[in-house]
């Protein structure tokens, strides 16, 4: 579903990503692991066409999705035309605005009126807490509340595929295994999902495959339970 | 006696507070979703007069005709002003303001920029139209009237009764619908706007299309009220109303018509208890102790985000 092949991406003059090659077929989980500074965030950015200065400047290589090249779309495209979305890190949540203004927001593109009134039930019901405080303003939720928002809207955009840039950063374990629980139930009933995480040994137990990322390259890649046990992974990243 | 003086100098001061308001929207506006300032928008009041003027002296003279009464001809003046004056302050964000955008420029180059365009349109209806007055053709006859000793007349009223339609139409826009939210999401947040699948362009344009057309909209009826043109009217005014923008609190809608009205009043009432010359001098005085103490203006919040 989405081929990204020899990408090489730079932020004015530092190159960032010195070609890698991903693919995430249609349904998965795909993890994106690595230490900071590695390129996870840099690669997600590329394959939103996210304009500079926040997306990097795509040097060489190729993005398709479903065969069409993405390399072309801005960003809005991306999201209203493909329905990729991304749950960006730091949630980014409109802190001025409602819950519900946040979500009704991220139908901006869409006109499916009967759809999006089964999509503002489906988030409600995974996560009961937004519907508590639907004419609250965002920026008094808690961190936890505002990742569930962040994770609502991506859905509201009515997108098929879902990036999500370390989405448990700042959360307690307790939420940080709810978060997961609900991406693998927004997985099951039909999103294919790519999340960049920190939290390698979670990830791992969710995802079906996962690449290592390290210094803008791609080091390993492999079904999530052979990276799980693989001694080099473990080392680094499950200590 | 003393209560109609007061009641008298109040709806002055509605009036004239009007302008100010009319015109500190399309500042506002263009700030919370830019964060710029941008300062030809004064002369894109201007504009707007000039662009009325033109309308009403064709309506009026070369293609004048029965089936047009002067009230009929006020409303196209005043919408194909709105309309045409939109199309220009549309056409400065697009010559101007996004090719600095693209290329990532720094806040002051478009500051710079736009007090650029603001003297552009000046010296280009000097230019084109020379430096003599005009005279504003009179579309609306106007009638005055006396209730218990308080004089105005009906220009007066249409004024302040427009102004206080426009706030409730434009709140009613930013609240209610996905492009006002938008709007708003761009003060906050800007990166995350595309991720809603939303075109940022589109919002800066139909932002510009709000800000300009309510400035025109402020050129008919300053010019109606106040019927002499000349290519720098709306220097001034336009300060003037910017920070009437900032009195109120930047970014804010409801700040833009607080701000003017505040204004408005600040000027009258000095106006009315000293020698006019002072006037200026005195009001900006009480201003300038104003923001001393409220630097976010009267609506503005100082923004902590949450990480």
């Amino acid at each position: 579903m989405l081929t990204v092949a020899d990408l090489h991406v730079k932020y004015g003059n530092i190159e960032a990503l010195h070609g890698i090659s991903l693919s995430v077929e249609e349904g998965e989980i795909v993890a994106l692991l690595g230490a900071n500074g590695a390129g996870k965030s840099t690669t997600l950015m590329s394959i939103m066409r996210l304009a500079p200065p926040e997306g990097p400047v795509v040097t060489k290589g190729a993005i398709s999705y479903n065969g069409a090249d993405l390399l072309p779309i801005p960003a809005h495209n991306v999201i209203a035309k493909h329905g990729i979305g991304l749950v960006p890190e730091g949630r980014h949540i409109f802190g001025n605005l409602t819950v519900f203004e946040n979500l009704k927001l991220a139908t901006f593109a869409r006109n499916d009126k009967e759809r999006i009134g089964q999509d503002y039930e489906r988030v409600f019901s995974l996560f009961p807490r937004l519907a508590d405080r639907r004419t609250q303003r965002g920026d008094l939720l808690s961190g936890g509340e505002q990742q569930m928002l962040a994770i609502g809207r991506a859905f509201m955009s009515g997108v098929k595929f879902i990036l999500l840039d370390e989405p448990s950063m700042g959360l307690s374990p307790l939420l940080m295994l709810e978060l997961f629980r609900v991406l693998k139930s927004i997985n099951e009933s039909g999103t294919t999902i790519m999340v960049v995480e920190q939290n390698a040994r979670l990830a791992l137990q969710y995802a079906n495959r996962a690449y290592v990322l390290e210094a803008g390259k791609i080091v390993l890649e492999g079904k999530a339970e052979d990276l799980a046990t693989n001694p080099e992974i473990r080392r680094a990243y499950l200590g | 006696m003393f209560l109609e003086t007061f009641l008298q100098n109040l709806l002055n001061a509605l009036q004239w507070g009007s302008f100010y308001a009319l015109i500190a929207l399309g500042y506002t506006m263009v700030y919370g979703v830019l964060l710029l300032i941008n300062f030809a928008h004064g002369d894109i009041f201007m504009v707007g007069a000039y662009v009325a003027f033109f309308i009403a002296t064709l309506l009026l003279g070369q293609y004048s005709s029965p089936f047009l009464p002067p009230v009929l001809v006020f409303a196209i003046t005043v919408v194909a002003t709105m309309v045409i004056t939109s199309g220009v302050g549309v056409a400065i964000e697009r010559i101007a303001y996004r090719p600095l955008r693209r290329k990532g420029a720094s806040r002051l180059y478009v500051v710079i920029t736009a007090l650029m365009c603001g003297l552009i349109l000046e010296n280009g209806n000097l230019a084109l139209l020379g430096a003599s007055r005009r005279n504003f053709p009179e579309m609306l006859s106007k009638t005055a009237y006396n209730i218990g000793g308080v004089n105005f007349t009906n220009v007066k009223l249409l004024v302040i009764l427009t102004t206080i339609a426009v706030f409730i139409l434009l709140e009613t826009i930013v609240r209610k619908t996905r492009l006002g939210m938008a709007m708003r999401a761009i003060s906050y947040d800007r990166m995350a706007v595309p991720l809603m699948g939303i075109p940022v362009d589109t919002v800066i344009v139909f932002t510009f299309i709000l800000g300009s057309s309510m400035a025109a909209l402020a050129g008919v009826l300053f010019a109606t009220a106040y019927p002499v043109l000349e290519p720098y009217m709306g220097a001034l005014v336009g300060w003037k109303a910017f920070i009437a923008a900032v009195l109120g609190g930047i970014g804010e809608i409801r700040g833009a018509f607080a701000g003017g009205f505040l204004l408005g009043f600040i000027e009258i009432f000095v106006a009315a208890l000293f020698p006019s010359t002072l006037r200026d001098l005195i009001a900006f005085s009480i201003l300038l102790v104003f923001l001393s103490i409220k630097p976010t203006g009267i609506f503005g919040v100082s923004r902590a985000t949450k990480i």
